[in-house]
């Protein structure tokens, strides 16, 4: 792999390519990733979307892509991906269009399509080794429908479906595991508060073909209930509390690509945000605190057994 | 031009390998996996020029299509019944993409119970899609209707994709003799695929397919839709004759027969309509003025050209192959609001016949014209009627006796086998 053009803070783009302008919410974790990840990416793209919050980005007849767009349905944007690609391998094998005139096909759709009704769809794509980026910006809920429980809600949240005093019941399913187990060219999570991080993983991501994953957590005020001003605060704690393990998969390993020691207690992740308020108060719901803070050490016991 | 012996499938097969089609998304499904296999077993063989995808469903394949399409490159796939019914979300949204695109679907009754023989219910739950539907009677309909399709789906007035639909088992694995034309004639009738403004490229980014807010934008593109599927009726005609130029043949958007001084007639879709023929001239044999009218083009519907070839008949028996719970046959809705209102308009009589594939027998044609002939006379309509004999009854009933008794059998010889 080549060297990266990131090598500190000041290397990142200074120009943004992404519109301002859309009807995200104030500080949306997810957006402030996307951003990132066009800035790198550039504009020779062609964004395939799932229904989601992202899908209010372009409303007719407005966009914030100065490169192209095309909206699906929930389900099956990676098979539009598969189309669109395709459609232009052959076009330009058949010369009815020049190379230069090629696109990076990206498949953006929030964790409620990735990790449940698009997961299908998403197979099918890695089993035919579909060159193809696909971006998960994951808010742990269905949030466009008001944060009902999805596939990846966190264990214990309050979401729209789960207000119980023990919240969600659930746990958040492996999606970074599920797409490694099938060798795919590349799997990484980032997150819009980890920008050099993000940056690089987007450049080694883009320079590659077949299919690949960019995994962001997306800290959302809305779902979460949290104050915008905190949306910076709570992607830190999420890397430092280990609970959102930056990492990637290339080539057959996993690295990760910031270990944080000693790690912050995952109480403090929790307690800045309201879905958790029901487990502190009215009483500290402790066995939840602990069950959560165990699945987190027993991660990091696997990985990183030496500290 | 060559002449050959075809099923329903293989000639389906033929007429996307004649339009020269560039992508083929695909899902296996009795009855139509004949064609993908076909198709692949051309591009594998290097007959054929295109890429053919397997998809993991219907939903996937259908979203593959359109984006496909909405890239720019010529798009054909096909499915049948449960898949049609799997991909219809997308059926509406690839529509509003208007990337045009053809669909073959062979027509396959719907679970359940599950079956695998033909009825229309099917392709009549897209009816209201934005899909144009053309329905074919024979092996060389099919092919030809495949290329009429394209014409028609990438007309510049229209731009929308395209059903064309065959019954499953009595077309597409059937053999008939079928003319393929030449690809130097197709090729003039069917030149290579315009994207248009639909496309994606690097040089001309594009935001495809975005979401609206309110019922203003909402209904702009719906109605934008609406009057090019009007307009797919008048490019009907400019496609069908520029084809019977280049074949000879000619495909009308009705389809008649007898029609000229009839009294009565039936209205029918699809290969079902055959039988209809066989009936009309033992009718016309025994004194019977009976005619058929079978619509080729259903979306869009052809209003004017059955009020047309309607007028002067008394009674039209409408035979529906498919069953609307509740209401009874849509084809027969969709007369009735077509004549309602027009001076002198036949009276209606509806029939659902042929559901799953079971036969619509001679004599049920001579009843059916038989009613049809005293709701002339009387002015009256009588209720809807679903064909089934008492013969039929009694042969469910003796089988459901059977298989009674056995289950009484195994149950009662079981307990005595586990008894101590
Ligand atoms: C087939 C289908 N079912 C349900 C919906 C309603 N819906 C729209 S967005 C959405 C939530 C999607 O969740 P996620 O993928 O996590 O994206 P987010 O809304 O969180 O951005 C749902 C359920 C839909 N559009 N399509
Ligand atoms: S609900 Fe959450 S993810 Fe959706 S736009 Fe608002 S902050 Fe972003
Ligand atoms: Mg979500």
């Amino acid at each position: 792999m080549s060297e990266t053009i990131y090598r500190r803070m000041s290397d990142l783009p200074s120009t943004h390519l992404l519109g301002g302008g859309t009807a995200m919410c104030a500080g949306c974790g997810g957006l402030q990733a996307l951003h990132q990840i066009y800035d790198v990416l550039g504009t020779k793209t062609v964004f395939v979307n799932a229904a989601g919050c992202m899908t209010l980005l372009s409303v007719y007849p407005f966009t914030p892509f100065r490169g192209s767009w095309l909206y699906t349905a929930m389900a099956s944007a990676p098979a539009g991906a598969q189309g669109v690609r395709d459609a232009l391998d052959i076009l330009c094998d058949k010369g009815r269009l020049p190379r230069d005139e090629d696109l990076q096909v990206v498949t953006l759709t929030g964790d409620g399509a990735a990790y449940g009704m698009g997961l299908s769809a998403t197979s099918g794509a890695i089993d035919r080794n579909l060159d193809f980026l696909y971006i998960c910006y994951d808010n742990e809920g269905y949030g466009n429908t008001g944060q009902q429980s999805s596939p990846a809600t966190p264990h214990g949240a309050h979401t729209a479906t789960a207000t119980g005093p023990a919240g969600h019941s659930g746990f958040k399913k492996d999606l970074f595991g599920i797409w490694v187990a099938n060798r795919p060219a590349y799997v990484a999570t980032v997150i819009g508060t980890e920008p050099l991080d993000l940056a690089r993983k987007i450049e080694k991501a883009a320079k590659l073909s077949g299919p690949r994953l960019i995994l962001a957590l997306a800290p959302c005020p809305t779902g979460w209930d949290f104050d915008p001003q905190q949306a910076a605060e709570i992607g830190r704690l999420a890397v430092r509390t280990g609970i959102f393990p930056l990492k990637e998969y290339l080539d057959g390993r996993v690295v990760h690509t910031k270990v944080k020691r000693p790690r912050t207690p995952v109480e403090e992740y929790l307690r800045a945000q309201g879905r958790f308020q029901h487990l502190f108060e009215p009483e500290r719901r402790q066995d939840v605190l602990d069950a959560i803070q165990a699945r987190v050490d027993a991660y990091w016991e696997h990985w990183d057994p030496s500290h | 031009m060559t002449r050959r012996l075809l099923t329903g499938n293989g000639a389906a097969a033929w007429g996307a390998r004649l339009a020269d089609v560039d992508y083929v998304p695909a899902f296996p499904i009795t009855p139509q996996t004949e064609i993908i296999e076909q198709l692949g077993a051309w591009i594998d063989a290097g007959e054929l020029p295109a890429r053919m995808v397997t998809l993991e469903s219907e939903h996937s394949m259908l979203t593959a299509a359109g984006a496909a399409a909405a890239t720019g490159v010529r798009v054909f796939t096909a499915t049948s019944s449960q898949g049609l019914l799997y991909a219809m979300e997308m059926l509406y949204t690839v529509a509003g993409w208007r990337a045009p695109f053809v669909l073959v679907n062979v027509s396959r009754a719907l679970a359940a119970p599950v079956t695998l023989e033909t009825d229309h219910n099917d392709v009549l739950a897209a009816r209201d899609t934005g899909f144009l539907q053309l329905h074919c009677a024979t092996c060389q309909e099919v092919l030809d209707s495949v290329l009429l399709a394209y014409r028609l789906a990438e007309h510049p007035r229209v731009r929308l994709p395209a059903i064309v639909n065959l019954d499953g088992f009595t077309l597409s694995f059937t053999r008939e003799p079928v003319e393929i034309p030449e690809p130097a004639v197709v090729r003039r009738f069917l030149p290579g695929f315009d994207p248009q403004s639909v496309r994606f490229r690097a040089s001309e980014p594009v935001s495809q397919a975005v979401a609206v807010l309110g019922g203003t934008p909402y209904s702009y593109f719906r109605y934008e839709m609406h009057r090019a599927t009007e307009q797919a009726i008048a490019a009907f005609e400019e496609v069908a004759a520029d084809f019977e130029r280049a074949t000879g043949r000619r495909h009308a958007a009705l389809e008649t027969h007898r029609m000229n001084d009839a009294e009565i007639a039936f209205v029918m879709l699809g290969s079902f309509a055959t039988k209809a023929v066989d009936a009309v001239d033992r009718l016309r044999e025994s004194g019977v003025r009976a005619g058929l009218v079978r619509p080729r083009l259903v979306r869009p519907w052809p209003a004017a050209a059955l009020r047309e070839s309607l007028a002067g008949v008394r009674g039209v028996a409408v035979v529906d192959q498919n069953l609307s719970m509740g209401k009874g046959g849509i084809l027969h809705a969709e007369l009735a609001s077509t004549l309602y209102g027009v001076p002198d308009a036949p009276v209606l009589t509806s029939f659902i016949g042929g559901l799953g594939g079971r036969n619509i027998a001679p004599e049920e044609f001579f009843q059916m014209a038989s009613v049809t002939r005293e709701a002339a006379q009387t002015g009256q309509a009588p209720e809807p009627r679903l064909l089934f004999t008492a013969q039929e009854l009694r042969e469910v009933r003796r089988l459901q006796g059977i298989a009674l008794a056995e289950r009484h059998e195994t149950t009662h010889s079981g307990a005595e086998r586990s008894a101590p």
